[in-house]
């Protein structure tokens, strides 16, 4: 690899890493700010202008706070746990297209970290590796509700991994392919999105990111109600820190997936026609690279639209109960994502047809509709008359 | 000693690719002995999943990127969670020494010696494919390639492990299904 490649490489990489925790810093503001607008309140706005310092305040706070390591828990592994859930978050943005490429010379440089050509299982191993943070956190700290909010993430996580994982296959199916950039790719052209090719693979896809990411409704390991913190009743400080802020890098990675895989990713409508303007009015490699940088913005309009809707889901509906949770996941999701990988082969066989899983989503609101139309009316309540 | 002397002049003709095999060779080895040697249950499965992190490494030295990452996924991301699970539950700190007998300790030594001498003469008999470094394709593991091999010349046995996992399946949904009288909880 030659060196300005190497250099420009490693740009790029140090560039995500950073846009990563800057991204994730100011999700909690955002969070804050947006639960703020749901309730009708102000929200922070005393550190800074518009309260823009609140989470370097927070941090700080955190930095300070008194690290306090429980008497009997277990030094070592008390330590490790967040380590490993906030390692685990980071790893994942590493193979998510951010962007065409950049030319320098004769140099063509990937916005990219690595194009592996296994990147959507990078992500899923990375994906499947989160929930050790959390297991090992609960159990070191040798507290029963901190190990029942443990094991409550773990199955959670093992259990919606199945049904994330069945709802990828059918775009492998279409793609051909284990590359993001090769996924990104093939979804040139507003309607070749995979969001309208597999409009039921996307919801799945989408219950499963907000049950990975422990985010409201499915926030069960750390339902105070039920179990005082979950699985950090113990910690404090900083550690606390680490496992609150990996929670936001993981929205964030998800959300980037999402829009990787469903929406195109870097990809707009005209595009190309863009691409080729700038290029021509501007020169192939000045035009190339503004192109490519007006892709990565787009990218990152898409993340930004999901981090908000991650919080506005999060303050409209009410938590799910664990059974009902797991009810859904092995009894719904998982068989519906059979079904829809059924129906995608299908109409790949048939004429590679792309459209097909529309049938289920049709059968389905006919299905809802008729529901509806038959179930018995509520009487009006009549007032007794006194 | 002579075998000594040409092991260490050897080892200054190593490639990086060399380098890092017994580097990463000596981590898994220790990793691998602290699985057996660890006192507490939930070292030795921390240890255990450290060394699965080392075969897939060695996997990526061999080219193998997905079997490198199913390995993840599967052994590290599936299976251990499982094996914590239960330890945890189970709730096993200190060892156990009762269920430790003399024979136990002795049979388990017996059969291990024996495996060890089996594995050894199999490794120095079994034929070790070589390569061409000038005619190599550097897409070989890669996961088209082992996909079209898996779905053509391997398609029987694959169809059958996958018949197998569903029998085993089935087997343990219904092991495990709730019976008329059992209590709900």
């Amino acid at each position: 690899m030659e060196l300005t490649v190497l250099v420009i490489k490693s740009l790029v990489i140090l560039a995500v890493f950073g846009i990563t925790l800057l991204i994730a810093t100011y999700s909690t503001y955002a969070e804050r700010k947006v639960a703020a607008f749901l309730q009708d309140r102000i929200g922070p706005n005393r550190a800074g202008p518009f309260g823009l310092l609140q989470p370097i305040a927070d941090a700080g706070k955190m930095f300070f706070k008194e690290d306090f390591i429980p008497a009997q828990a277990n030094k070592w592994l008390f330590i490790l746990g967040p380590c490993l859930a906030m390692l685990t978050a980071l790893m994942s943005s590493a193979v998510i297209p951010f962007g065409d490429s950049i030319r320098y010379g004769s140099f063509e440089v990937p916005v990219q970290g690595i194009d592996v050509n296994v990147g959507v299982l990078y992500v899923f191993g990375v994906v499947s590796l989160g929930v050790y943070g959390v297991m090992i956190g609960g159990w070191a700290s040798n507290n029963k509700f901190s190990l029942l909010g443990a094991i409550r993430a773990a199955s959670q996580n093992i259990s919606y991994e199945v049904a994330l994982g069945l709802s990828i296959i059918a775009i492998l199916m279409m793609t051909g392919s284990l590359s993001l950039r090769h996924i990104v790719n093939e979804q040139n052209g507003f309607f070749q999105w995979n969001v309208f090719t597999q409009p039921l693979g996307f919801v799945i896809f989408l219950t499963c990111a907000f049950a990975e990411c422990n985010r409201t409704p499915f926030d069960l390991p750390e339902c105070e109600t039920e179990l005082v913190g979950g699985y950090h009743t113990e910690y404090s400080s900083m550690k606390l820190g680490f496992y609150l802020f990996a929670e936001y890098i993981n929205m964030f990675t998800s959300s980037a997936i999402i829009s990787t895989l469903y929406f195109g990713g870097f990809q707009y409508p005209f595009m190309h026609q863009v691409h080729d303007a700038l290029v021509d009015s501007l020169g192939s490699t000045v035009g190339h690279n503004i192109a490519t940088g007006i892709g990565t913005a787009v990218l990152f309009g898409k993340i930004f639209f999901f981090i908000f809707f991650f919080m506005w889901v999060r303050w409209t509906i009410p938590r799910f109960r664990f059974d009902q949770l797991m009810n859904l996941g092995w009894k719904t999701l998982i068989p519906l994502s059979i079904l829809n990988v059924v129906l995608t082969g299908a109409g790949l066989l048939f004429d590679k047809f792309k459209y097909a899983t529309w049938l289920i989503v049709i059968v389905m609101i006919i299905m809802a509709a008729t529901n509806a139309i038959k179930a018995p009316r509520r009487k009006p309540v009549t007032v007794p008359q006194l | 000693m002579n075998q000594f002397n040409t092991f260490l002049a050897s080892f200054k003709n190593l490639t990086t690719a060399g380098y890092l095999f017994y580097g990463l060779g000596l981590i898994t080895l220790i990793s691998a002995i602290s699985v057996v040697t660890a006192k507490n249950p939930i070292h030795s499965v921390l240890a255990l999943i450290f060394t699965f992190f080392c075969l897939t490494g060695h996997y990526m030295l061999l080219n193998a990127q997905f079997l490198a990452i199913v390995n993840i996924i599967v052994y590290a991301g599936a299976i251990m969670v499982l094996f914590l699970f239960a330890i945890m539950f189970l709730n096993l700190k200190e060892e156990d020494e009762e269920a430790k007998t003399n024979v136990t300790k002795m049979a388990a030594v017996i059969v291990g010696g024996v495996l060890m001498v089996l594995l050894l003469s199999i490794f120095n008999y079994a034929p070790v494919g070589t390569y061409n470094p000038a005619s190599f394709d550097a897409k070989t593991g890669l996961v088209e390639r082992l996909g079209i091999v898996l779905y053509s010349d391997y398609i029987l046995p694959f169809e059958l492990a996958s018949i197998l996992f569903l029998v085993a399946m089935v087997g343990a949904v219904m092991l495990g299904k709730r019976e008329a009288g059992d209590p709900h909880f």
